[in-house]
């Protein structure tokens, strides 16, 4: 908890310091030092202010860092930072955080470390075990990240839609370490949706909970992948969905759809079957057609092939396949199962084994090699 | 200590032993085989000799530059006569006995009916960086 609350308060922090004149980079670094030092002293005292805490330690090491630069430059050039200590200053320009470390000029990784350390409070340490790079590595990322948003200015309104972005790579990028990506995402987009009146915030927030509810049935305990069909869906976090489910009807309530909103439809009507058989297909074809016209992507088309074989079955299935690019990943996988349904199993086990060998992950190699092997038993047997 | 790189084949290596496809095993021994490969690399961790692996795809392309501004020129996919690299793993251990010793290890991972692959894999020593000081 007290972990959590220090970085629930680190935007807002820093957003003190930016305020104050302190340039972005500067403050960041400030605003670390501080967290590790709270990280030290707060199991022993809890300060009872601890934003104004944060605010005055942070400030401090500031000073430190700006005295012992401008030391060796103009000893008279401090001055203007001195200032009397008072009560912190009301404001919150945690958003402006947000944009700034998601600003367009930045790649998506770069924004990615940024944000995580700038917005999350997480350490260079644990940014880099998450993303499996060495430290040095993640360092000079954010440091770059840092020199390039250097000249934007911070009480402009930024791109809600690329802040998003950032929030929903985190959240694919998963577990795979010391850090859980999947709760640090939800936890940050809790913290935008609660600062903005935005549908797609919503949207987005209720799509990361309705499939962080499925988590616990995705993988088996040695981390072999479970598809959907497959999953016990008894182990689906039943407070998860109904959160995910209100927080996107609220959403939808208000008629201006895109596309996270309707990427989470298509979740929540997942999450409404009690067993897969009883899938509403014919409702999650309606807003893949409404994704697709949102957002044109060819990924969406290829989502939409399998939903329709669903729907409509599995040769329409492939009907609909043939319209979309072949050279998607993903494309064969989709054209295996949709053989398999249709029932030509000699062509499934060919296409299962070719998408094991185009798979982008291990944990897909594997549940497609097996699933080749599968199709391949039962035409020996 | 020394690091050593260990290289699994697609194709380039001589042929295995219990040399059947892996889309014919049976889902168990697929299993069987991910899970041995897993616990080897587990193992090398909490002795502290891993040092780091991954797998890679078979689609690769040979790049290479052309000068003169122009983008670089691309020559792939791979002929089906080129050695392809399926994945590594370095490992940091006190001798080039331990280090035979543990791909031998890795090499006797299961595969069709259970009995070991016995595939070639490649050991290679890292050259250090720089003279050691008492050399």
């Amino acid at each position: 908890m007290g972990e959590l609350l220090l970085r629930e308060l680190t935007p807002a922090v820093l957003g003190v310091l930016v305020h104050r004149g302190v340039d972005f980079a500067t403050a960041e670094d400030a605003v670390q030092e501080a967290l590790l030092q709270a990280a030290l002293s707060w199991p022993e005292h809890r300060p009872d202010d601890p934003k104004g805490w944060l605010v005055t330690v942070a400030w401090r090491k500031f000073l430190d860092a700006h005295r012992s630069a401008s030391s060796r430059r103009d000893r008279e050039e401090r001055v203007e930072f001195e200032r009397t200590p008072g009560p912190t200053e009301d404001t919150d320009d945690s958003l402006q955080v947000f944009f700034l470390c998601a600003h367009p000029s930045l790649s998506p990784a770069s924004a990615v470390a940024l944000t995580l350390r700038a917005v999350g409070g997480l350490t260079t340490r644990q940014i880099a075990d998450a993303y499996l790079v060495p430290e040095a590595t993640m360092a000079q990322r954010i440091s770059r990240a840092k020199r390039t948003v250097v000249d934007v200015r911070f009480d402009t309104p930024g791109d809600l839609g690329t802040v998003l972005r950032v929030l929903y790579l985190v959240f694919n990028e998963g577990y795979t370490g010391d850090v859980d990506l999947v709760a640090e995402a939800i936890r940050l987009t809790r913290q935008l949706a609660a600062m903005t009146d935005d549908e797609e915030t919503a949207g987005l927030l209720a799509l990361m909970l309705l499939h962080a509810a499925r988590r616990a049935a995705r993988t088996t305990p040695d981390g072999v992948l479970v598809p959907l069909p497959e999953q016990d869906r008894s182990r689906w976090d039943t407070a998860l969905i109904a959160e995910g489910v209100a927080i996107l009807q609220a959403a939808l309530a208000r008629d201006r759809l895109g596309e996270f909103q309707a990427q989470a439809a298509i979740a929540a009507l997942h999450a409404d079957a009690p067993r897969a058989e009883e899938t509403d297909w014919v409702q999650i074809v309606s807003w893949y057609d409404e994704l697709l016209r949102i957002t044109g992507s060819p990924v969406v088309e290829l989502n939409r092939a399998v939903a329709v074989g669903e729907a409509d079955g599995p040769r329409a299935g492939l009907a609909a396949l043939a319209q979309v690019d072949p050279g998607l990943p993903r494309h064969t996988a989709a054209s295996a199962y949709l053989h398999e349904q249709a029932g030509d199993l000699r062509a499934a086990a060919r296409l299962y084994a070719d998408a094991a060998l185009s798979a982008t992950n291990l944990a897909e190699r594997h549940h497609l090699t097996r699933q080749a092997a599968r199709i391949g038993q039962a035409l020996g047997a | 200590m020394a690091k050593y790189l260990f290289l699994k084949h697609y194709r380039g290596a001589p042929e295995h032993v219990n040399n059947v496809p892996m889309s014919e095993w049976t889902p168990q021994e697929v299993d069987d085989h991910v899970q041995y490969m897993r616990d080897f690399a587990d193992r090398l961790k909490e002795t502290g000799e891993y040092a780091g692996g991954e797998a890679l795809s078979p689609e690769g392309t040979w790049v290479r530059s052309q000068g003169g501004g122009k983008p670089p020129i691309t020559d792939g996919p791979f002929a089906e006569t080129k050695d392809l690299i399926a994945g590594w793993m370095v490992i940091d251990v006190d001798s080039y006995d331990r280090a035979l010793e543990l791909a031998g290890e890795l090499s006797a991972a299961p595969g069709a009916n259970g009995e070991p692959i016995h595939e070639w894999l490649e050991l290679r020593p890292f050259l250090n960086a720089g003279p050691k000081f008492a050399d």
